[in-house]
């Protein structure tokens, strides 16, 4: 239907028509925001009823009836999420800076622009073929093979990486050239100016996308498969295999003890929270960032 | 601020030079990485494609780890019909959604409803796969799947090329399969849709929406006629961006897709997608065996295919954003 068609003698018809497509419409919002909502809801039902404090203070088990937790999966999450994003954040920053600053509009930095977008979804169970192929089989060119916790946090950077860089690169194109002017006028060399000048008044930005980042990465699961492994065990040697929150779900899920299905509830509700609560702090301190 | 000391900035300044070297070797990071995924996971699967020829590999759907003959046909297909119902689900939803967020919703409502859609697009994949898995799968079996039989079984049989043929809404009640996969995918990717769908909408200026009100068009004219119209690059960018996230997803399918490697016949059949086969039948491929290859070969088929569909994703959301 185009424009030139409107025609007022058929207002009322078509007043009608488009109340009962606003109407669709709504009622599409409310099948899609009930049906997230459902699970949701059924994510809390069943979380809390695993939830104990033996889901905190207790290691996994291979067998049920033995009180297991997934406390060593908890930790063994926050170490990887944690140096994931220690190698993957600064990666992004440099990243990011180069494109807003250096780059720009060039040539060089619209490959890069183009490629980290592609980087930022493609399919992260690739990402966790890759880092197996150099870091884990047998003989691997890195490391010294075999699943760890560090080829674990490497794909999990690897992830970070194109987020932080993205994130980066809008908050700083934000900064208004007026800065970057008076610090040159100041006689401030390119380098001091970026990192006096326009990454402090971008800070808030940056630490904005890295929360975002280990949002992200803290609930990636397909990766983990063939990087980490997984481990019923404390393991907090990275050169082993290692626990992992969205793993440990993964398998207790995939089980047949009803008590494993509990307790695999019960990591999904934990992961939610953490992941919204990351979510909405940085969220939060982004809008009272850019209100200051 | 502090004071910056004076210096010659036409001297060759040995710092200076440091940092924008370090910084375009983090740029070229990004690139080598890319180049480095598509080789490793080339030369890994080599193997297969050299042993069942390319064309081979792509059209065969056998899977046979006893005679060590295996064949991308069937996860290949499984992969594309579970987005393709993801998409057909999640599509027009999506869509109703961010035109309910732009338009129709009170304004009071829309931010706090549109923050609530963005957190939701972040929940992790393997939650909705647990949700699929539990709740979605059972409820499929005892009630969707026998109404769609009760009430769909007139659609025609139709005949295949390939060796099965397509019983739309026949076949045992299972709950895990194609369709239960279709859906949840679907609903995985509906709050991410629904956002991006929405923020291209929103790149409409308001006047060329009063213009069109201006000239007596109702709601839905100015949507069909000035702001479609307006934004139609973009918005095909958003439903790419998500078809790409449907087609790589590895979680929330392989809970309910039923791992069974072959051809899908119907709606209901257990079948595999790409990423579901390589994640499940991983643990059991020994380093260095034409399995593990083949695997190796799904993913940079997987790999490919992705490639194209965000490429062409993020060409279509540039396009529109220069509008």
């Amino acid at each position: 239907m185009s424009i030139a068609a409107i025609n007022p003698a058929n207002y009322a018809r078509r007043r009608i028509f488009s109340a009962f497509m606003d109407m669709l419409c709504v009622l599409a919002a409310m099948v899609g925001l009930v049906l997230l909502a459902l699970i949701l809801l059924t994510l809390v039902q069943k979380g809390l009823e695993g939830m104990g404090l033996n889901v905190f203070t207790h290691a996994m088990r291979n067998t049920p009836g033995q009180g297991g937790g997934l406390a060593n999966a908890i930790v063994g999450s926050l170490i990887q999420t944690g140096i994931g994003a220690l190698i993957g954040a600064p990666l992004g920053i440099a990243v990011g800076v180069y494109l807003a600053e250096v780059g720009r509009t060039g040539r060089f930095a619209s490959v890069v622009r183009f490629v980290n977008d592609i980087l930022l979804s493609a399919p992260s169970i690739l990402i966790g073929l890759f880092v197996y192929e150099i870091l884990v089989v047998p003989h691997a060119p890195f490391l010294h093979g075999g699943f760890s916790g560090m080829a674990g946090a490497v794909a999990l950077a690897l992830l970070a990486m194109p987020v932080v860089a993205r994130t980066t690169e809008d908050i700083i194109k934000l900064v208004p050239d007026a800065f970057r002017e008076g610090s040159v006028a100041l006689g401030a060399r390119e380098s001091v100016t970026i990192i006096r000048v326009v990454i402090p008044a971008a800070f808030g930005g940056i630490l904005t996308g890295i929360l975002l980042a280990v949002a992200r990465i803290s609930g990636e699961t397909a990766p983990l498969i063939f990087t980490s492994f997984g481990s019923y065990g404390w393991s907090s040697d990275l050169w082993h295999p290692m626990a992992s929150l969205p793993i440990a779900i993964y398998r207790y899920a995939a089980g047949v003890y009803d008590e494993h299905h509990r307790l695999a509830w019960a990591g999904a509700l934990i992961i939610t929270v953490a992941v919204l609560m990351l979510n909405i702090v940085s969220r939060v301190s982004h809008y009272l960032i850019s209100k200051r | 601020m502090t004071a910056v000391p004076f210096e010659n900035s036409r001297k060759l300044h040995l710092g200076e030079s440091l940092f924008k070297i370090l910084l375009y070797v983090a740029a070229c990071v990004v690139l080598v990485t890319l180049a480095a995924i598509l080789i490793i996971l080339f030369v890994s699967g080599k193997d297969a494609f050299a042993r069942f020829g390319i064309v081979g590999f792509l059209t065969t759907d056998q899977w046979d780890p006893v005679r060590d003959l295996y064949g991308a046909a069937a996860p290949i297909v499984g992969t594309l019909a579970s987005a393709a119902i993801a998409l057909a689900i999640a599509w027009p939803l999506g869509f109703g959604i961010a035109y309910f967020l732009t338009e129709i919703c009170p304004r009071r409502l829309r931010a706090p409803l549109g923050i609530a859609i963005e957190l939701l697009a972040a929940i992790p994949s393997i939650v909705y796969g647990m949700w699929g898995f539990f709740i979605l799968a059972p409820f499929m079996s005892t009630s969707i799947e026998p109404w769609l039989t009760e009430n769909f079984s007139w659609l025609p049989v139709l005949p295949n090329d390939m060796n099965p043929l397509w019983f739309w809404f026949q076949g045992a009640p299972v709950g895990v399969g194609l369709l239960t996969a279709g859906v949840v995918l679907a609903i995985m990717i509906l709050p991410f849709i629904a956002a991006t769908s929405r923020d291209v909408l929103l790149t409409t200026p308001q006047l060329l929406k009063d213009g069109g009100y201006a000239m007596g068009a109702t709601r839905w004219e100015v949507l069909t006629g000035v702001v479609i119209p307006a934004v139609r690059g973009s918005l095909f960018g958003a439903v790419f961006l998500g078809l790409g996230r449907a087609l790589g997803e590895t979680m929330a399918v392989t809970f309910v897709i039923g791992n069974a490697n072959r051809l899908p016949d119907g709606f209901f059949a257990p079948t595999a997608s790409i990423a579901s086969i390589v994640a499940n039948t991983f643990p059991e491929a020994d380093a260095g065996s034409m399995k593990l290859a083949a695997l190796f070969a799904l993913g940079f088929i997987l790999f490919v295919v992705s490639f194209f569909v965000l490429a062409l994703a993020r060409l279509l959301l540039r396009q529109g954003r220069m509008a």
